[in-house]
């Protein structure tokens, strides 16, 4: 059986006829007992069993999903990974997940296609200028590398921008962070299940958690459509279906449910080698490696846990796309999609123990938590391995709800993705 | 594109109204009350996975409206002004 991937082996089952792979990650039975139960098979919940594993030697863990991994919002994103945050909190945060992304296919042995293509956002007017200079001249502070561009610079990285003279969303400047990009979304969670059973992890898939077992004040375990799990530590990364799960546990959580939408258009060749943010039509576009234009924008406007997404948010996001580049208006588009997000009122994570004990969260990753993976999945770790909270994810704890010291990541760098 | 009923205009386009919030939730009264239920009222949402009971505006016309609708389906069962529901037991 060949397990590892390289060259080498990929030449050797090439003449083998591919027939010697071993599948990616073991699919077992669900046992009884586990010392840690994480509850979604997205990224951060894939990445939280894996650093179990790696970084805390806890490897008789649960990964539990109800359908299939990276079904949920990680394999329904638009790939952005960048660390341009504004408060200093969100910089440790997003620039751990970055710094650790940089050598996340050599740590799994799995390419996630990682390509720092820059992301830049753009600038409309004279005053979103300054205001962007401001917010660049934070995350500068805040050690993250980030530059002001001129418009000349802007028009020679984007030659398919709308630069005629009638243009409805003019373009005065912007700032780019070059060490963004994209990276390939299935990847990260198919490398991370991989490395994480290979260490032990069962992953087990097509299992709903629908109740918690709590005994003495405490979470104990799980019931599911496979049967019951205990665990004296449990923690539950599931995105948009957070209050679903709190509910179950007793609890409510500061998260509304909307749809996101996103669509992709036919391939055609390279035209687009960055990715582009426009905080005036709210839309974000950039080209994928097969050639594809990757749509983005904003939040459907209805809370929702229809993961089909509205007509009108789509439509104001072609038609701002069609204003930035009338050059894309013959192409088709391929495939729409939506996922369902976890909005937080300072769009930023929640991360710590919930009011029930034993029972650990990561969510509120809202419009903005692909780039975010790796930490989280450090953070969860850490919490379910030692009960604490690492220096990094305590400011992100629920209390901040009640303390007031909420990190408004919306007011501070923007667009959320 | 959904139709949202009006209880004062009828049928109108989905992309006149807008969301206010769940119904119910009612702020605290008084100079005791504590942090965890100034949380509650400004951050704490059920936010229900199906059945749910919501406060609206259309924005056209200014009436706010409790409308009742699923959150999977988007099927909209029914719209009362707010005077009105608050006249209902
Ligand atoms: C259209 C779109 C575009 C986006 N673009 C970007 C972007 O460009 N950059 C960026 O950084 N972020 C982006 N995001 C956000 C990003 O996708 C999410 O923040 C991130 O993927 C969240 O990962 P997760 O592991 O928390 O959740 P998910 O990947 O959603 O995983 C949660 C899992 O929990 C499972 N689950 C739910 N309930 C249960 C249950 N009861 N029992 C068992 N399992 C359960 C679900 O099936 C799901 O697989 C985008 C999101 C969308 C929808
Ligand atoms: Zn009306």
């Amino acid at each position: 059986m060949t397990r590892s991937y390289s060259a080498l082996s990929l030449f050797k089952e090439g003449l083998a006829g591919q027939t010697g792979w071993e599948p990616a990650w073991r699919s077992p039975e669900p046992k009884a007992r586990y010392d840690a139960i994480v509850i979604g098979g997205g990224g951060h919940g894939l990445a939280a069993a894996y650093y179990l594993a790696k970084n805390h030697g806890i490897t008789n863990v649960a990964l539990l999903e109800k359908g299939w991994i990276g079904g949920g919002n990680t394999g329904r994103n638009t790939t952005v990974v960048r660390s341009n945050y504004f408060y200093p909190e969100s910089a440790a945060i997003y620039g751990l997940a970055h710094s650790l992304y940089k050598g996340l296919s050599a740590d799994l042995n799995y390419n996630i296609m990682l390509s720092q293509r820059g992301v830049l956002t753009l600038a409309h007017s004279e005053t979103g200028l300054e205001t962007a200079a401001r917010t660049l001249n934070a995350i500068q502070v805040n050690g993250i590398d980030s530059e002001l561009l001129s418009l000349e610079e802007v028009k020679r990285l984007v030659p398919i921008y709308n630069w005629g003279p009638d243009a409805r969303y003019p373009v005065f400047g912007g700032t780019i962070q070059r060490s963004g990009g994209t990276a390939r979304h299935d990847a990260v969670a198919w490398g991370y299940a991989r490395a994480a059973s290979r260490l032990g992890v069962d992953i087990i898939q097509n299992c709903e958690i629908t109740d918690f077992i709590i005994e003495g004040g405490r979470c104990r375990g799980v019931a599911t459509t496979r049967g019951t799990m205990r665990a004296e530590r449990t923690g539950m990364a599931v995105a948009g279906h957070s209050s679903v799960l709190a509910g179950k546990a007793g609890f409510r959580l500061p998260v509304n449910s909307y749809a996101l939408q996103a669509c992709v258009s036919e391939p055609v060749k390279p035209i687009l080698d960055t990715v582009v943010i426009s905080p005036d039509t709210g839309v974000y576009v950039s080209q994928s490696d097969k050639g594809e234009m990757v749509i983005g924008g904003a939040l459907d406007r209805i809370p929702s846990y229809g993961q089909r997404g509205n007509l009108p948010v789509l439509e104001g996001v072609l038609a701002g796309m069609l204003d930035m580049f009338p050059v894309l208006g013959q192409l088709k588009l391929m495939r729409q999609w939506a996922g369902i997000v976890d909005v937080v009122p300072d769009s930023s994570p929640i991360i710590g123990e919930t009011p029930l004990p034993g029972l650990f969260i990561n969510c509120g990753w809202g419009t903005g938590g692909f780039k975010a993976i790796p930490a989280g999945g450090t953070l969860l770790a850490h919490l379910l391995a030692t009960g604490k909270h690492h220096d990094i994810s305590r400011p992100f704890d629920l209390d901040r709800f009640t303390t007031g010291r909420l990190i408004d990541e919306a007011a501070g760098s923007g667009i959320a993705h | 594109m959904q139709l949202f009923p009006c209880p004062f205009c009828g049928p109108r386009d989905e992309a006149e109204f807008h969301y206010g919030g769940e119904a119910g939730n009612l702020r605290p009264d008084g100079r005791e009350v504590p942090a965890g239920r100034w949380a509650d009222y400004l951050h704490m949402r059920a936010n229900p996975k199906g059945a749910t009971r919501e406060i609206w505006v259309h924005v056209t016309c200014g009436e706010f409206f409790a409308m009742e609708r699923d959150t999977v389906t988007h099927k909209v069962a029914g719209s009362v002004s707010l005077g009105e529901a608050e006249q209902q037991p």
